[in-house]
């Protein structure tokens, strides 16, 4: 019953709070700049706004273009439910694979890139082309890092593996740990379309990778999309805060645990957004010819921390 | 100290080791690669330092405290002398190149993101080859052999790749400071005098090619290798 409660907890905080959460993170990077900034509850306002447009679709687009958002929406939810942010101890946990959340991911990032070839216009496709080559370097590299995580649980279900690091906190100290933080944290900032891979707030048609592909979206569509794009940056900071910083996670079955667990991942998740909105003040955009560059480093540094937790970590500190 | 403990730093430092070799391939500012070469020796210093620390042989915290003075500080200074006499000149507006070309590794002639997947095999390749090796006598420092194996081959990587003297200067001690590692976590370290002699010979290596790298650059107008194929009278 507790399981069923923290899921309910978990899906509504991360539903709520997922435009809160890019309303702060504006809000910070407003006040950093030097303006007053729109306030966090813009984001909601927005998509009251848009939710009372008429829907519009182009002419010519088809399925594709169509079911995109509530793909996105669906696919985004799924991975709320799945991913261990409050608690390990829930009715889904065996269904929690790491293979399947990086495949919802996917899901998503193809329904939105298929969409925007869909639309027939030249800066839809080039988005999606754009998209789709920093998707195949990214996936890769998260599988990898997660999978650096597995090795000393013994497991690729995520529930477990966070649930391991909270017993033994040395495993994330570990030269693997350490690694596979780097490398997914390069991951997420480039899988949600952050700055030194993409810059969300621009529409400046050169730079833009995310925005292009969904440049031809109005109304209601419109704000599915960003509703969407907002709840996988609140996953994905989640799933960081629950892989490297586990403290607090609930472990068992108690009602007190789960909503202390639930008040930790929101604190944690404001923190990481905040940190981030501010590091963004002073990064550029990288050149789109250097990201693969910056993804391959990212890989790389995966790659290595799962070698690291062979020939280093596991077998010497006792972890095994 | 104690043994979990023990192994935990070890295995932090050599992490840190690989890691600066690694990130030597990503950088192409030879400011910053030098910056990294001294981490690097720093690190290395650290590993001697926990050796000595954990077998409790004094020569060797001499040793850690020797490499950590010439690899972290020494070196790096050197280097770095050599890259500013070249941005002075840049200043004085003697140069036919520009000397911000001459303070950037702007053209390897592997590029960026397919030496840092290279470095990725080259990792795998030591891991594997130090296997049989280390099942010999496992031991927390013996584990972390394909480190030091590893940066070997990357420093050699780098020689072989990068087109400016300077960069290559840098990519030579890289492989010596992995051969160093490896004598570290196979053997504890070599006898104190021949420690002494590798690190005089490290020292006049560099300050030989530093002069070297001024002079082809006083002839040249560059430090690019690949202009010095053919010979003259």
């Amino acid at each position: 019953m507790v399981g069923y409660t923290a899921i309910v907890l978990q899906v509504g905080a991360v539903v709520a709070g997922a435009p809160l959460l890019t309303g702060l993170m504006r809000q910070t990077r407003a006040r950093l700049e030097g303006r007053a900034g729109a306030g966090v509850l813009q984001p909601w306002r927005d998509v009251r706004k848009l939710l009372r447009k008429e829907p519009i679709t182009p002419v010519g687009t088809g399925p594709a273009f169509r079911w995109a958002p509530p793909l996105l929406v669906a696919t985004s939810l799924v991975l709320a439910v799945l991913v261990p942010l409050v608690s390990t101890d829930t009715p889904v946990r065996a269904r929690a694979d790491l293979i399947l959340v990086v495949s919802l991911l996917a899901l998503g990032t193809l329904a939105l890139a298929l969409a925007g070839l869909d639309t027939g216009t030249a800066f839809g496709g080039m988005g999606a082309s754009r998209e789709m080559t920093i998707a195949a370097l990214v996936e890769p590299t998260i599988l990898v890092a997660v999978f650096a995580l597995s090795i000393p649980a013994g497991s690729t279900n995520l529930p477990v593996i966070v649930a391991g690091a909270a017993d033994q906190p040395a495993r994330l100290t570990s030269p693997a740990g350490l690694l596979a933080i780097a490398a997914l944290a390069v991951a997420v900032l480039a899988e949600s379309g952050r700055l030194p891979v993409d810059n969300p707030s621009t529409h400046l048609e050169l730079t833009m990778v995310h925005e292009a592909m969904v440049l031809e979206y109005a109304g209601p569509d419109l704000a599915l999309v960003e509703f969407g794009a907002q709840l996988r940056l609140t996953v994905l900071l989640g799933l960081l805060a629950s892989l490297f910083a586990p403290w607090g996670i609930a472990t068992g079955a108690s009602l007190t645990a789960v909503l202390l667990a639930l008040l930790l991942v929101v604190l944690k998740v404001m923190v990481l957004g905040m940190a981030l909105a501010a590091a963004e003040v002073f990064w550029a955009k990288l050149r789109l010819f250097r990201v693969p560059e910056l993804l391959a480093g990212s890989f790389l540094l995966a790659l290595l921390a799962v070698t690291a937790s062979y020939f280093l970590g596991a077998e010497g500190g006792g972890a095994r | 100290m104690s043994e979990s403990l023990f192994t935990q730093l070890l295995d932090l430092a050599c992490g840190a080791f690989l890691l600066a070799a690694v990130v030597v391939l990503w950088r192409r500012e030879l400011a910053a690669i030098v910056r990294l070469f001294a981490l690097q020796g720093v690190a290395l210093a650290v590993i001697a330092l926990l050796l000595g620390l954990h077998e409790d042989r004094w020569g060797l915290l001499v040793v850690a405290v020797g490499i950590g003075a010439l690899r972290a500080g020494l070196l790096p200074y050197l280097i770095r002398r050599a890259l500013a006499a070249f941005v002075a000149e840049r200043d004085g507006g003697l140069t036919r190149h520009g000397g911000s070309e001459e303070a950037r590794e702007t053209q390897p002639l592997v590029n960026v993101a397919a030496s840092l997947l290279t470095a990725a095999a080259l990792t795998l390749l030591a891991y594997a080859v130090a296997r049989p090796l280390v099942e010999l006598d496992p031991t927390p420092a013996t584990r972390a052999l394909p480190v030091g194996l590893a940066v070997v081959l990357i420093g050699f990587f780098v020689l072989v790749t990068r087109r400016r003297a300077l960069a290559q200067v840098v990519g030579f001690l890289l492989l010596d400071n992995g051969i160093t590692a490896t004598a570290f976590l196979a053997a504890s370290g070599v006898p104190l005098i021949v420690e002494l002699g590798v690190s005089f010979d490290v020292l006049l290596a560099v300050l030989v090619l530093q002069l070297l790298t001024v002079r082809v650059r006083e002839a040249f107008g560059t430090t690019d290798i690949d202009d010095l194929r053919e010979l003259h009278d």
